[in-house]
């Protein structure tokens, strides 16, 4: 059994109310922040305890607030990126709707350690009951003299908002998030200058993801040394992986970084195999953007070591052979998945989403869907391939925000380790005339 | 602070942008070739935030500066870019760099229609000089393109989205020239269109000059739309005394008739000075206008004097052209 920071009483009933919460020792973070460290301390033991931020990047978050600009009589924000849109990935929410003051707690000891009077959580547009939840959490907090003025009698005075989103996949980049919550169009902006230097009203900004503030409250409670035990490596801590896909227990599962991915896969305890006993074809192992691994190399790297459910582990071998763990959303593909078919519903998202500011992704996202198309479609013809892979090469690194490398990545991925499928699809284009939405690569060969 | 674009140093004031310095090595020096100075498709020196958009001023920065020598990990966007005391920039010497141009002029003609035959821009146009320069000389697109209908914005100015390349260019002019922020972007993605608010019209003295700063012909003038073409009209240098602006145009001759007047505009194909409506859909006779002498054009456009010819890589790809069509 793992130890569970974040998870350990999801099950006790009632623990979305601050009156269960606090028994169960919530808050204990606020008043340890607030009432015996100073704000230099607390960022100190978040350094210590190496935690990296758990929305995708893995940056670590010492690191990230210690950067933060702070001139005087300037305001400064925290905002919590909880707009969570990454496909395959639901940790924030199962978070958020059962231990709602987790995240509050967060919320609370991460602005006194940044100086924030005002915080934001900025959540998305799907999430309105989620977002209910949050606001109920908060009331509770405001009545418990846990937010407002002069917080458990100390100097330090809180707000914090929930702002609800339009819904929309690019504002979970903190910077279109950020115009987003000043009531704009959600248009990534162009760095520098970064948040930390001018971010929400141009006032230097802290954007975490809700797992990273969250867990700030469990390093203040042990003390960032404690914390940074848990875990292998430069992956210190827990992590919430939301495993979806062909696997008998889909859910979301809180690791100790360095479980092996195998085990997670097939062990009792979390997913507990592949469903119907089928074999394991390929993983998205961090949500949508990531590339997708073949079996071979998700369970063991290119230098046949097994891989491990961590930040360096899971990136080893760089694209060619590695992936990333992203915000861990870990999809598992069987046999019978077509990952042609897949790439192509991931394309049409990314084309969908793509906000239309710089012209590698506004014209390139909408190309490649177009492409993929064709191809599952069965028109697709033998320069197709190698025109994807031109296509998603320049787009890679050459626009504002991420979202280019996030469509551009997955359809590399597919026809680095995939590409004899794809020419399947060109070359017999009758084999896969009446298959809707599974087909087996072996069905169609015999 | 001191830069060096590809191989030629500058010594520049803090806050400029690696664009401008490679321009002011352009200005500075007797023409020896300004392909120094990357390509700008939204960037426009006269409006505040503009350029970072389209991509294709990127560049490798191969020196960050002297105190952190590392190399930039991706490219950047020289026009907004802020140059570092030592740094080293790569423009047309990287591979890279003209590779991803080559991309970024693909991605912004698979939409375009390529309808320059009926195209008031034809002759003027920054994307025709881009993809002449940095483009493929074939699409790879096989795709429906997107389409709009026109749109008249005011009785001046047409607006033709299918020809855009959302550059912003006139939504910053509409932001920072006129008194009320009435134009914006509608739509994400591919399918988002430049508009205004709920169709209206935009009636203020300056909106004309989106006109001037629009790269392609998205923007035209209707009083001159489909008169003549660029290369058969004669730019003059005039003035005017006008109580709302500078007063100063290029006046554009066809015989002895003026045709349009646009804003003077510099080397690099910026206004100088915005010019008033009045001016430019008013005033469109001789005797509204004083002479003073035939336009200087120094770069760009058709009607300079062979552009097109020194540029032995389009040279190349019209002979390997002939060649296939001769084998087959």
């Amino acid at each position: 059994m793992g130890k569970k920071l974040l998870l350990e009483h999801i099950n006790v009933p009632g623990i979305e109310t601050l009156e269960v919460y606090r028994q169960k020792g919530g808050y204990a973070s606020v008043e340890k922040a607030l009432k015996t460290m100073t704000p230099n301390d607390v960022v100190e033991e978040v350094k210590k305890s190496g935690l990296r931020g758990r929305g995708g990047a893995g940056f670590p978050t010492g690191m990230k607030w210690s950067f933060l600009f702070k001139p005087e009589g300037v305001e400064r924000y925290l905002v919590c990126n909880a707009d969570e849109s990454e496909p395959g990935t639901f940790k924030d929410r199962f978070l958020m709707e059962h231990i709602p003051h987790s995240l509050i707690e967060g919320m609370i000891t991460s602005s006194f350690a940044l100086g924030a009077k005002t915080s934001y959580i900025y959540i998305r547009g799907e999430y309105f009951y989620v977002a209910r939840i949050l606001e109920k959490a908060i009331d509770e907090a405001y009545a418990a003299g846990l937010l407002g003025k002069n917080i458990l009698g100390t100097d330090f005075s809180h707000d914090c908002y929930v702002q609800v989103g339009g819904g929309a996949y690019i504002c979970g980049e903190e910077t279109a998030l950020l115009e987003s919550l000043e009531g704009k169009r959600g248009n990534p902006r162009i760095k520098p200058p970064f948040p930390a230097i001018a971010g929400l009203y141009g006032c230097p900004t802290v954007v975490n993801n809700v797992e990273t503030i969250a867990t700030v409250c469990p390093i203040i409670n042990m003390g960032g040394e404690e914390y940074a035990k848990i875990g292998i490596g430069r992956s210190t801590g827990t992590k919430l992986i939301s495993a979806s896909g062909h696997i008998n227990k889909p859910g979301v599962y809180e690791i100790e970084l360095g479980l092996p991915v195998e085990e997670f896969i097939y062990s009792e305890e979390y997913c507990g195999g592949i469903i119907n006993g089928n074999k394991l074809k390929a993983v998205v192992a961090g949500g949508s953007s990531v590339p997708v691994l073949p079996a071979h190399l998700i369970l063991k790297t290119e230098k046949g070591e097994p891989r491990l459910m961590s930040y360096e582990s899971l990136s080893e071998g760089g694209f060619v052979s590695g992936s990333l763990i992203g915000s861990g959303g870990f999809i598992v593909y069987d046999e019978t998945t077509s990952i042609v078919k897949n790439l192509y519903t991931f394309a049409r998202f990314y084309h969908h989403e793509s906000c239309g500011q710089c012209s590698p992704c506004r014209e390139g996202t909408g190309w490649m869907e177009k492409i993929l198309h064709r191809i599952v479609e069965g028109h697709g013809k033998p320069s197709d391939i190698d025109l994807l892979w031109d296509i998603q090469r320049k787009i890679e690194g050459n626009t504002i925000c991420p979202l280019g490398d996030a469509a551009a990545w997955p359809v590399a991925a597919a026809i680095r380790h995939f590409r004899a499928e794809f020419e399947e699809y060109i070359n017999h284009p009758e084999k896969i005339k009446d298959v809707k939405h599974y087909y087996s690569v072996n069905a169609i060969s015999a | 602070m001191k830069v060096t674009i590809d191989g030629q140093t500058i010594e520049v004031p803090e806050g400029t942008t690696i664009l401008q310095a490679a321009r002011m090595i352009v200005d500075n020096k007797e023409y020896a070739g300004d392909n120094i100075a990357p390509p700008t498709m939204c960037y426009y020196s006269k409006l505040k935030t503009s350029g970072g958009y389209c991509r294709s001023c990127l560049v490798k920065v191969n020196k960050g500066s002297e105190k952190d020598p590392r190399p930039m990990p991706k490219l950047v966007a020289s026009c907004r870019t802020t140059v570092m005391d030592g740094m080293e920039v790569m423009n047309t010497t990287s591979p890279e760099v003209i590779e991803v141009r080559k991309g970024v002029v693909e991605f912004l003609l698979i939409n375009h229609p390529l309808d320059c035959p009926i195209c008031d821009q034809a002759g003027e146009c920054h994307l025709q000089d881009l993809s002449y320069e940095h483009g493929l000389a074939k699409t790879r697109y096989d795709f429906k393109r997107r389409t709009f209908n026109l749109i008249d914005i005011g009785p001046y100015i047409k607006l033709h989205m299918t020809r855009c390349i959302m550059c912003f260019r006139c939504i910053k002019v509409a932001d920072q020239l006129t008194d009320n922020r009435h134009q914006g972007m509608l739509f994400r993605g591919d399918v988002s269109e430049i508009s205004t608010y709920i169709s209206k019209a935009i009636d203020n003295d300056f909106s004309g000059n989106m006109i001037d700063v629009c790269p392609v012909g998205a923007l035209t003038d209707r009083t001159w739309r489909f008169k003549s073409r660029v290369w058969f009209t004669k730019p003059m240098d005039a003035h005017r005394n006008c109580t709302k602006c500078a007063g100063k145009a290029h006046v554009w001759f066809k015989g002895d008739d003026i045709l349009r007047v646009t804003g003077r505009k510099n080397k690099w194909r910026e206004v100088e000075d915005w010019i008033c409506n009045e001016c430019r859909f008013e005033k469109k006779y001789v005797t509204d206008w004083v002479i003073e002498g035939p336009t200087h054009i120094d770069r760009h456009s058709v009607i300079s004097a062979n552009h097109y010819e020194n540029l032995t890589s389009l040279k190349l790809d019209i002979a390997k052209q002939q060649k296939k069509l001769n084998k087959k």
